[in-house]
């Protein structure tokens, strides 16, 4: 495994697949862009974990947060709120 | 019975949970979690007293450990800094014996209200707060939620100051949360036994806010 | 919402209607279930995500209909089958002969 890519207040966008395996990016933050809070650590990539396998290559974990605005347009309540996602590395790119 | 949802039990309305009379008879989804049970326990996987003792723990654990933790962070401001820094590693410290948990504490400001939630399950932080209330587990408060928190909060009664942001925070993998409310006005000269009981669930869930008034309930 | 849910357990941002906040107590055959995964886990015969998985492949109208642990104890079966830690015609048998021991 190599070492983390993203440091704290890195800008990083999910990606938009759809993998048919379990995965734990939920669509409403799928193609949206965020700031690395931290990193919670490296852990077993759930995708393989959850169909019997190893769950290796493990995973850098980040906590990213994202403007609600950014997620939700109009529907967010107000600017300034935020929600904070868990997202593993293999989800995120770096925000062109 | 290989995933098959044709169980002929008379369920005619969806429900997130099961009504709190189960004397009324075996339903098939009791009989399966009976059978399966059983298989378990002859098979040796475990025994009915590694069950029981599993109950037992579950039944123990509670919301007056993640109280505790909080009433400890308001008096103390260096248990404070421990805890934000590793919420299990401060919960073993007072005891709260928290398994493989990886805690994240967050800490209500002034400007900001943290709030939890796992949109894709139910993660809870469970040795610090017990099994989770049936609402954390359905549809509305899940979907809801990440996009409209104010609105959430306001049905459990609870109302931001203006100008205060908030913050939800999703457990989508392998944290745990819990938040760390704010102390409130009028309660400078009690003791932790006395601030960790207007600590309640709600309040470290993140949709209440502790009140000094609140003390007798 | 951008992009397609996950799946029927992918919440965040759906429509849902008001929180139904009443305080529901965990029956004992609820706890049994919970207890039953904690005890799989420990012992390294279920993970957390195949609980997941099994839930989530329950198909949306079993994902509504079902309540939580109902959820629960169907996944964990479809994932004890499949190890072949129970098998297919144990279940009904055993099933039968609970019920034949029902008052």
């Amino acid at each position: 495994m190599s070492e983390p890519r993203f440091a704290p207040g890195a800008q990083v966008t999910v990606a938009t697949r759809r993998p048919a395996c379990h995965h734990r990016a939920p669509a409403y933050i799928k193609g949206h862009t965020g700031t690395v809070e931290r990193l919670c650590g490296i852990f077993g990539n759930p995708e393989t974990l959850a169909h019997g396998g190893d769950g290796r290559p493990p995973q850098p974990l980040y906590r990213v947060r994202f403007a609600a605005r950014e997620l939700w347009g109009p529907r967010a309540e107000r600017d300034g709120d935020t929600v904070e996602v868990e997202i593993y590395e293999h989800w995120l790119e770096a925000a062109s | 019975m290989s995933g098959g949802h044709e169980h002929g039990h008379d369920h005619d309305h969806p429900h997130p949970f099961q009504p709190d009379d189960d004397a009324g008879g075996l339903t098939e989804h009791m009989a399966l979690v009976a059978a399966v049970r059983e298989l378990l326990i002859e098979g040796g996987i475990y025994s009915a007293e590694d069950e029981r003792r599993a109950i037992e723990r579950m039944d123990a654990r509670s919301p007056a450990a993640g109280a505790r933790m909080v009433a400890r962070a308001w008096v103390d401001p260096a248990y404070r800094e421990r805890l934000l820094a590793d919420g299990a590693a401060a919960a073993r410290e007072l005891g709260v014996e928290v398994g493989p948990t990886r805690l994240i504490v967050v800490a209500d400001t002034a400007e900001t209200k943290n709030v939890i939630v796992c949109t894709l399950c139910s993660c809870y932080p469970r040795w610090v707060l017990g099994l989770p209330p049936a609402w954390y587990k359905a549809r509305a408060y899940r979907a809801r939620v990440v996009v409209e928190p104010r609105a959430v909060l306001a049905e459990f009664g609870t109302q931001l100051p203006d100008g205060m942001a908030v913050r939800v925070h999703d457990s989508t993998a392998d944290m745990r949360y819990m938040v760390l409310p704010a102390r409130p006005e009028g309660t400078q000269d009690w003791d932790e036994e006395a601030l960790a009981a207007i600590v309640s669930r709600d309040c470290m869930i993140g949709v209440a806010l502790p009140r000094a008034d609140a003390k007798a309930a | 919402m951008s992009a397609e849910p996950i799946g029927p357990h992918d919440l965040g941002g759906a429509p849902a209607g008001p929180i139904d906040a009443h305080e529901h107590a965990v029956a004992h055959w609820e706890k049994q279930v919970d207890a039953m995964m904690t005890l799989l886990s420990e012992r390294g015969h279920l993970k957390v995500d195949e609980l997941r998985r099994g839930i989530e492949t329950l198909g949306a109208d079993a994902y509504e209909r079902l309540s939580y642990y109902e959820r629960w104890a169907q996944s964990m079966t479809t994932i004890l089958l499949e190890k072949g830690i129970v098998t297919p015609e144990a279940i009904p048998a055993k099933v039968a002969e609970i019920k034949a021991r029902q008052p």
